[in-house]
């Protein structure tokens, strides 16, 4: 009876970790795959030029309005935490700061996660349950090379610019907020800006958009890929490739920096 | 060389613990039209995904051409044509984008060219050049089953695989089906290897059959040896009883 316990009970406990672990080996052989691909002819330009527009183009506004009401209320929060100290002159350098380093980058790959990674889940699983993928493969097209590649580059290519832009309009946000709300001196708020803008600052922000373009992309990608089952699969991709890139993003933010400021 | 054009021996293909194929033996002679027929999870999709290389079989043999595919990197591709089940279409490419979606990604045919090419082929499968220009999304099952078809028929492939052509159809548009599959099989000489459910498709589009059963090979011969033999699987199979030896899981 004892013996039979334990028995099930190992087994309730092996389960997870077999699947724990063939998941993971499946994730790391796709990843490989993809990256391999990514760097192997032929190069479909135009479907690049699409998911760029799409990734790119189309998320201006959501990430836009998301860093300028970052910025917004950082330099409210800064100046009603600090002013009692008579610090007033340091909001543009903590708006500048976290804009670049935290909020941009981390909001805008958040947002583009949302936007983007699910509509390449749903699109690649419907792929995937409608036989479409089965039909690239019988007509010579290497679906890594067709679907994914040009989806990867496009992350890589994309995140950066889009954060770099997120970088402008959060600076901006809080430049209107001291200027038109706190009373601050314009000439003051820019040269404070200015004098305290650092390369690192901004690079750091572009690396980490590199990292959470390429998890975004192949998140989005891995999950529609494996779907199965219908309707219902296509929409737990959907589910998985957000929950699991937003999460990623969060631990690589933090991993990222702790490599480049923990010194 | 022999004079088969596809060769399946001792072909094993689990998922998880079940056994989906379970040892088929199966020769399609060249320019022969094979039906393999079967219930509903007999493995019958399974068998023509791993003779083109979409699923690995765990064991056995293939060959096309006398050349073993299982295990090999070749590209196998152009001599194959499939039209899927769902006909498969892309979603994001017009009809005619889909049709010549070989000639235009995989030669130096130019883009004028391979829609002239598309066309020419929707017309040969009964759809007006009007159609090229659509979605697939605004086409009718019946068409997009054409366009699929004329997707697998423009590259003049040796081998065409059709996964349940008449599923979905009209009795009268799954007739027209047939009549295409035969006249675009003996246009271009190919082999071709169906598999159906559908009895009155396998009859008319058959030169021989095969019945797969428990993911085996049970019975194979012509459309009269079929309706003669005196295999009760076989006979409750093609009379459609629920009473005989294969037990119906509910």
């Amino acid at each position: 009876m004892g013996g039979k316990k334990i028995r099930s009970f190992l087994q309730a406990l092996g389960r997870p970790i077999v699947s724990f672990v063939i998941n993971t080996g499946y994730f790391t052989r796709f990843v490989a795959v993809s990256v391999y691909n990514c760097f192997m002819p032929p190069f479909y330009l135009k479907l690049f030029g699409k998911q760029f527009l799409n990734m790119g183009f189309y998320s201006l506004p959501v990430v836009g309005l998301t860093t300028l009401f970052a910025g917004m209320v950082i330099a409210i929060q800064t100046y009603s935490g600090i002013s009692k100290y008579g610090a007033e002159s340091v909001v543009a350098t903590v708006v500048l700061i976290s804009v670049t380093r935290e909020l941009a980058p981390v909001l805008s790959a958040l947002m583009v996660a949302g936007r983007i990674g699910a509509a390449m889940a749903a699109e690649i699983g419907t792929m995937r349950v409608t036989e479409q993928i089965d039909a690239l493969v019988t007509l010579s097209a290497n679906p890594y090379r067709y679907l994914i590649a040009p989806r990867v580059w496009a992350g890589l290519i994309v995140m950066p610019l889009l954060v770099l832009f997120g970088d402008i309009i959060g600076i901006f946000g809080g430049y209107v907020v001291s200027i038109y709300k706190l009373d601050f001196n314009p000439a003051n708020y820019i040269n404070n800006t200015m004098n305290n803008l650092q390369l690192i600052d901004v690079t750091t922000g572009v690396v980490k958009a590199c990292v959470f373009g390429f998890i975004i992309a192949i998140m989005g990608c891995y999950h529609g890929y494996r779907s199965k089952g219908g309707a219902q699969g296509v929409g737990e991709a959907t589910t998985n490739a957000v929950v699991s890139s937003s999460i990623l993003i969060l631990i690589f933010n933090y991993l990222i920096t702790e490599i480049i400021f923990s010194r | 060389m022999s004079e088969n054009k596809i060769e399946i021996r001792n072909l094993y293909k689990t998922f998880g613990k079940k056994k989906v194929l379970d040892g088929v033996d199966l020769d399609v002679k060249k320019g022969e039209s094979l039906v393999v027929i079967g219930g509903s999870g007999t493995g019958k999709s399974v068998l023509i995904k791993c003779i083109q290389g979409l699923l690995i079989p765990d064991s056995g043999s293939i060959k096309i051409d006398d050349e073993e595919v299982v295990g090999s990197h070749k590209d196998i591709h152009h001599k194959m044509g499939m039209l899927f089940q769902g006909a498969a279409l892309f979603d994001s490419l017009s009809v005619w984008e889909n049709v010549a979606f070989r000639l235009v990604e995989n030669s130096s045919v130019s883009r004028s060219e391979a829609r002239m090419e598309a066309i020419r082929v929707l017309r040969q499968v009964g759809l007006a050049p009007d159609v090229a220009d659509l979605s697939p999304a605004e086409l009718s099952g019946g068409m997009q089953k054409r366009v699929g078809l004329a997707r697998a028929i423009i590259s003049k492939p040796e081998i065409i695989f059709f996964d349940e052509p008449t599923t979905g159809l009209d009795p009268i548009m799954a007739d027209v089906i047939n009549d295409l599959i035969i006249e675009s099989a003996r246009g271009l000489g190919a082999t071709t290897l169906t598999i159906t459910h559908d009895m009155a498709s396998a009859r008319k589009i058959a030169d021989r059959i095969a019945m797969l059963y428990q993911g085996k090979i049970i019975w194979t011969g012509t459309v009269k040896e079929m309706d003669k033999s005196d295999n009760p699987y076989l006979k409750q199979f093609i009379n459609g009883r629920s009473h005989g030896p294969i037990a119906v899981e509910v």
